[in-house]
């Protein structure tokens, strides 16, 4: 089983990287850039069967380390 | 008196650390590894140094925070012991839960490395006290995450508290309301982005730092 983890800023925390991106974008005649916000992508591959409880165990990782919640978000998709 | 550094792979403030300490205090500070899962015996103040702590992976400090030595100094953190975190060394206290907020991205997007004027917000605290009637001193910063980020609702309590300890004098990163160190709620633990330990002889161009090791020496 596989657990992809995308993690992110929150929606009002400002992202500078992300800022530059667009710029860049732009600067390249990629006009219809309006914003771009950066984030991290981790995978994990579970031992296990239980979605269910893959979930749960996924999202304490993410609540103990691999996000911080004071300013990144986070989604998980787990995959058979 | 007793004091520790605690050593992180790629910490590279903790030497400066330890001779500030010692300057201070007239007695050589412990060097303790991360995974130690406790403090030596005795431990009056612990310096949590600056530096790039496990190369800043996943999150700067974020992997020092979980490290053995850190959930022994949580704990005596919580109990009343005097932690300052330095650069990485509060970037590792937020990551922690000691301190509120977190350090992101420098909004220049630059690693920013020079003298930076600060702007003493609390006389009154366990760092500050020695400063007397002094409100600016010149720290060195030297980092690329160090712009502080807490909501406003936290930002507010911060200053309510009289918990924002120093601010910067020309903002160089981004921070929000312009801080550069701040206290929890006891007093007992401080970190700060700027690095005090690196102005404590003339040859760093300042000895600004000197009073900030006085004052919270002095009050234990």
């Amino acid at each position: 089983m596989k657990a992809i983890i995308h993690i992110g800023l929150k929606p009002g925390v400002l992202d500078p990287q992300g800022r530059t991106i667009a710029r860049s974008l732009g600067d390249l005649g990629f006009s219809e850039v309006k914003q771009a916000r950066q984030g991290k992508v981790i995978e994990l591959d579970l031992a296990g069967e239980d979605i269910t409880i893959a979930e749960t165990r996924v999202k304490d990782m993410c609540e103990k380390l691999l996000a911080n919640t004071v300013i990144e978000s986070y989604r998980i998709e787990i995959e058979d | 008196m007793k004091t520790a550094v605690i050593v992180f792979p790629a910490s590279n403030c903790d030497r400066d650390a330890a001779v500030a300490l010692e300057k201070i205090t007239g007695h050589k500070a412990e060097m303790v590894w991360h995974r130690e899962t406790t403090l030596p015996a005795g431990i009056d103040f612990v310096v949590i140094p600056g530096g790039f702590s496990y190369g800043d992976y996943l999150r700067s400090g974020a992997m020092a925070a979980r490290s053995p030595i850190v959930k022994d100094i949580v704990t005596k953190a919580n109990l009343g012991l005097p932690v300052a975190g330095f650069c990485n060394g509060f970037q590792i206290l937020t990551e922690a839960g000691l301190l509120p907020g977190a350090l992101m991205r420098n909004t220049g997007l630059k690693y920013v490395c020079r003298p930076q004027k600060l702007k003493i917000s609390n006389n009154n605290t366990r760092y500050t006290s020695k400063y007397g009637n002094v409100s600016e001193v010149t720290f060195p910063i030297a980092h690329h995450d160090g712009n502080y980020f807490a909501d406003d609702e936290t930002l507010n309590k911060l200053e309510k508290g009289g918990r924002v300890v120093f601010r910067y004098d020309g903002n160089p990163n981004g921070s929000a309301r312009d801080i550069a160190g701040i206290c929890n709620e006891a007093g007992n633990v401080f970190g700060m982005m700027p690095h005090p330990e690196r102005a404590i002889d003339p040859l760093h161009g300042g000895t600004d730092g000197i009073n900030l090791f006085k004052s919270i020496i002095e009050s234990i």
